[in-house]
């Protein structure tokens, strides 16, 4: 056997240490650059390119002092060396050069840690990633890949998707914005609420495609939470006045806390009231009880992110099961089904009514809900449960099984069959 | 991932002598980047040991002795808790921070935290490729 060799392990090193100084920096790199380029897509190539010159020197030369500004000064070397070429044929990218130059020598250390227009810069690229044109999957894969540097097949990997696909999401997406010229900005006025909703989205579908993966899948996958948790502190930074912001902020915060809770060692998902709440992260949790309290210091009108964050902060609050605040909970669920109309929170509503007013009530709910969701199988699980604690067992065994035959997913056939025995059992000593 | 990075104690720490002004006012300024980053989960300092104790166990027997503790470098002044990708990331950070131009002689310590997936299995490249080929289907099935 031989000894291994010291210049790989150092090789090595460099290499790790390399892609942290890009999770750190490239987001605030292809950022500055987009605004220099006006093109985020050839933005993005430019960093790139910038990665793998450090790649092939840094391990020679050592790691610069300030490598963001190293990368940003290569990156603006390469788009001056390309513009020089397509000079020829196009005047404005000569200009382009020149301010490049300019920019260059006035700025000779571009440390763009605490510098207010780089904060901008990063929020203009939060919004051209989410950009409504594209279609939601590339959106969460641009963002990932723009401001969380995660390269594609880690993205590839995390959403359980061929790489050459989301490698081509990211091109198409980046010829899109380049095509419709899309502006480099933050929105202003009444467009605000629609783009920042569209952001939004976003984080909170990378956060629940993390959040839906099980044990023994890709590591990669339960990461995304964390990216998503990431993206989302970064954005309440970025945008402290929006309440709605911290709302999601708080939601993920509250649902992350449960994470070592909601599966058993073998994968089952344990439902919320037979968590052992003892699991909770209360670190998270009272992270997400503050940036409750700082959106509600904006604005004391809550959006649906706030909203599904106070309803969740009222079970995090909760030391066990019976301490929940329930009426608190149907109003919450009141005021989010006014924003949202939606048969499925209607659904959330009423099983809350029957936790805080007794099953007959929720069970009057249920049914005037059953024509609008006639394939979802939690309606008959519901009426089931309801049914069950009215002491109406045979409905309840046929409830449950209705629900049973609704749903593909053979873990919530298990808990659902772990009902019907549970069932059988109260029928028999009633 | 997430680290916990701890500050040890130093002379002047332990004589509960009040940091450099100027010290103060780049770590407000780093941790207003850590927080910027998204990077900080927590974080605290720590009073000298000579507020704190110590409890010692020994079979049926409890010894508590209380501070200050003299082997001063083995002490805590204070701590953060990250969470970053990677143990190079935190490492990066704490490059950054005012300890390198500011603070005589000075240590930190970097501490990975225990995680959900450190108790779960893994999967082999065979398996997840399995998955990802299951996945595709799945999505097929949904565009028809």
């Amino acid at each position: 056997m031989s000894a291994p060799d010291p210049h790989h392990a150092t090789h090595q090193a460099t290499h790790r240490t390399i892609e942290a100084v890009w999770r750190i920096e490239s987001a605030r790199v292809i950022a500055g650059l987009t605004r220099l380029t006006r093109d985020v897509g050839l933005a993005e190539d430019l960093a790139q390119e910038a990665l793998v010159a450090a790649l092939e020197q840094w391990p020679k030369s050592g790691i610069p002092d300030n490598p963001a500004a190293w990368l940003t000064a290569t990156a603006k070397r390469r788009a001056i060396d390309l513009f020089r070429r397509n000079a020829v044929a196009q005047r404005k990218h000569q200009e382009l050069a020149r301010e490049l130059e300019a920019l260059e020598q006035t700025e000779p250390n571009l440390d763009p840690a605490l510098d207010n227009p780089i904060g901008d810069d990063l929020l203009r690229l939060v919004f051209i990633a989410c950009h409504p044109i594209l279609p939601t999957e590339s959106r969460t894969a641009l963002t990932l890949r723009l401001l969380g540097g995660l390269t594609t097949d880690e993205i590839a990997r995390a959403f359980l998707t061929p790489e050459p696909t989301i490698a081509q999401r990211i091109v198409r997406a980046k010829r899109t914005l380049a095509a419709k010229h899309i502006p480099f900005e933050v929105p202003r006025g009444p467009q605000l609420a629609a783009r920042l909703s569209s952001v939004l989205e976003v984080i909170y579908l990378i956060f629940n495609e993390g959040y839906s993966a099980t044990s023994g899948d890709d590591l990669m996958r339960p990461t995304l939470c964390e990216d998503a948790l990431r993206l989302g502190r970064i954005l309440a930074e970025l945008t402290p006045n929006e309440p709605e912001v911290h709302g999601l902020v708080a939601l993920m915060e509250i649902q992350a806390s449960r994470t070592r809770a909601r599966v058993t060692p073998t994968g089952e998902p344990v439902l919320l009231f037979d968590q052992n709440r003892a699991q909770w992260d209360q670190l998270l949790i009272h992270r997400g009880l503050t940036a409750i309290e700082r959106a509600l210091k904006i604005n004391t009108i809550r959006g649906p992110y706030l909203l599904q964050a106070e309803i969740a902060a009222c079970h995090a609050r909760a030391r066990n099961p019976s301490e929940t605040d329930w009426p608190r909970i149907v109003l919450l669920y009141t005021e989010l089904a006014q924003l949202i109309p939606s048969p499925v929170i209607e659904l959330n509503r009423a099983v809350a009514v029957s936790m805080a007013h007794g099953p007959e009530a929720g069970l009057k709910l249920v049914d005037a809900l059953a024509p609008s969701l006639p394939r979802y199988h939690l309606l008959p699980s519901v009426r089931g449960d309801l049914l069950m604690k009215m002491g109406r067992f045979p409905e309840a065994h046929e409830e449950i099984q209705r629900a049973i035959a609704m749903t593909k997913n053979l873990r919530e056939q298990e808990l659902l069959a772990g009902r019907l025995k549970q069932i059988e059992k109260a029928a028999r000593s009633a | 991932m997430r680290f916990m990075v701890i500050i040890k104690a130093s002379k002047e720490s332990e004589e509960g002598a009040p940091p450099d002004p100027q010290l103060l006012l780049e770590m407000g300024k780093f941790n207003e980047e850590l927080i910027k980053a998204g990077v900080v989960l927590a974080m605290d300092g720590l009073h000298p040991s000579s507020k704190g104790a110590r409890v010692k166990f020994s079979g049926k027997s409890r010894t508590v002795v209380d501070g200050p503790f003299t082997e001063t470098k083995e002490l805590i002044a204070g701590f953060w808790l990250w969470q970053v990708k990677s143990l190079e990331e935190a490492i990066e950070w704490i490059k950054r921070s005012p300890f390198s131009t500011h603070a005589g002689d000075c240590e930190v310590e970097i501490r990975q935290l225990f995680e959900m997936e450190d108790f779960a299995p893994v999967l082999s490249e065979d398996q997840i490729q399995h998955k990802v080929e299951a996945r595709s289907e799945l999505v097929g099935q949904a565009t028809k």
